[in-house]
């Protein structure tokens, strides 16, 4: 599983691999949003909790081919299915690895953007652990909808429109945590709920991909 | 004698031939019975006017459409849990009819949106829940047209639309958290401390199980055309290896 994850990391670091694509669609939302919007603090304060939450969703479904798609034209996709380790772990392998490289630099850069959108001073803390708790989720829910597309042609547009209605409760929550500890309000309610939906999603969803890559690999 | 027989599709294709005229029959009669009744032996509402009577489109469709889903969730365990073909089919089958009320719903509720709340839209959770439910049917759709092979299709498909049952249950929660609604509650239950008076509740219920019944039928001819289809099509390949 170590070396799974590890060989992973590399691919994406490397020439080619698309590290820091998902970043940089981020930073290019954060800069176009002010410039489309207009530059008034309050305005763009106010909506800032859900731009930089689209923003890193977004950033995070750019990236979601990658995760089963080379795999399954090389071949080492079907060296993982007959490897001792169960499809289950190499899914959620995968899905972590993908995290490791989308989900935790957009977590870290947030705080970042969040200056150039005005985010109200109390919203930072409340941005980086909302992001923290809710980009597995994303990461997990998005290997999925790549498990599911695997074996289409270009189905980048395909896996989109499937992913999308399924990330609707974890923005949901994710932006009403910013938006709640931007005001100074109670956030303990969604923070829950969008912790819950991250456990629940990591622990149930990779029978499901790995159910999905099976049938596409017959 | 038990239901797995029409599992069988020559079986299925014999009975829901012999069912069918009876459904869209019904289908007609209680839609026609229900639309002529609720559209012109019906008072007008003292606050809506006539818009009121857009509730006998609207109603019947939304709950149509949820109930589409559901077909769609029980045929897809059953195709994944006993592999019989034509429970697939009318999964396959019931997704597009299904999309269809779920428009239904929501443009006959813009126009009835737009004199009553002032506006073709708004975010009130069951609006957005609908929006949400029309994303899940197309991707479904989407997924059926993307995958070559039917079995394979079948079986992704089915893994969507389980997985895809629990995320819109989730998303139904989280859309009623995240803003509270302009539709009224409950206003149709047998227990209910106020319902729907009865000049409207009748011929409402008559539209509502016209509906359903037209998902019937419509589910079923489209069912018995991809049974045909496939027959079509082994017959074709049997033709080109001889």
């Amino acid at each position: 599983m170590i070396a799974l994850l590890v060989r992973d990391l590399r691919l994406a670091f490397r020439a080619g691999g698309g590290f820091g694509l998902g970043l940089a669609f981020f930073l290019l939302v954060a800069v176009l949003v002010p410039l489309g919007v207009g530059p008034e603090g309050g305005t763009l304060g106010k909506i800032a909790p859900g731009i930089l939450w689209v923003g890193a969703l977004l950033s995070c479904l750019l990236s979601l081919d990658r995760i089963f798609a080379l795999d399954f034209e090389d071949g080492s996709l079907d060296l993982l299915a007959t490897s001792p380790l169960p499809m289950e772990g190499a899914v959620a392998v995968k899905a972590f690895a993908h995290w490791l490289v989308t989900g935790l630099p957009l977590t870290l850069a947030a705080p970042v953007l969040g200056v150039l959108l005005y985010l109200p001073p109390d919203g930072y803390g409340w941005l980086v652990l909302s992001l923290f708790l809710g980009t597995p989720a994303l990461s997990v829910i998005g290997a999925f909808g790549a498990a599911l597309t695997v074996g289409v042609k270009r189905g980048g547009l395909l896996l989109s429109l499937l992913v999308l209605p399924l990330y609707v409760p974890t923005l949901i929550f994710g932006a009403e945590v910013v938006k709640r500890g931007a005001a100074g309000m109670e956030v303990a309610t969604p923070l829950a709920l969008l912790a819950a939906i991250t456990a629940g999603a990591a622990g149930l969803l990779p029978f499901a991909s790995a159910a999905a890559i099976r049938v596409n690999l017959r | 004698m038990s239901i797995w027989e029409y599992a069988n599709p020559k079986k299925f294709m014999a009975l829901s031939g012999r069912v069918l005229p009876w459904v869209t029959g019904l289908a007609v009669l209680s839609l026609g019975a229900g639309m002529v009744w609720g559209f012109f032996l019906t008072p007008d509402d003292y606050k809506q006017g006539s818009t009121v009577k857009i509730i006998y489109i609207h109603v019947p469709a939304a709950s149509a459409a949820i109930n589409a889903w559901a077909v769609m969730l029980i045929a897809s365990l059953v195709w994944i849990i006993r592999r019989h073909h034509v429970s697939a089919l009318v999964a396959k089958a019931a997704a597009p009819v299904g999309l269809t009320f779920t428009l239904i719903a929501l443009v006959t509720g813009a126009f009835w949106g737009q004199p009553m709340w002032g506006t073709w839209w708004a975010w009130d959770p069951r609006l957005t829940n609908f929006l949400i439910f029309a994303l899940f049917y197309l991707g479904y759709i989407a997924l059926w047209e993307a995958v070559e092979n039917p079995d394979t299709a079948a079986d992704l498909t089915g893994v969507l639309c389980i997985v895809g049952s629990v995320f819109a249950l989730l998303s139904r929660y989280a859309v009623l958290f995240w803003n509270q609604g302009l539709h009224q509650g409950a206003s149709l239950s047998m227990d209910a401390q106020e319902n729907v008076s009865d000049v409207y509740w009748i011929p409402l219920v008559i539209c509502i199980a016209g509906f359903e019944l037209l998902f019937l039928a419509l589910v079923l001819v489209r069912a018995r055309t991809e049974i045909r289809r496939r027959r079509a099509q082994a017959l074709m390949a049997r033709e080109r290896l001889a």
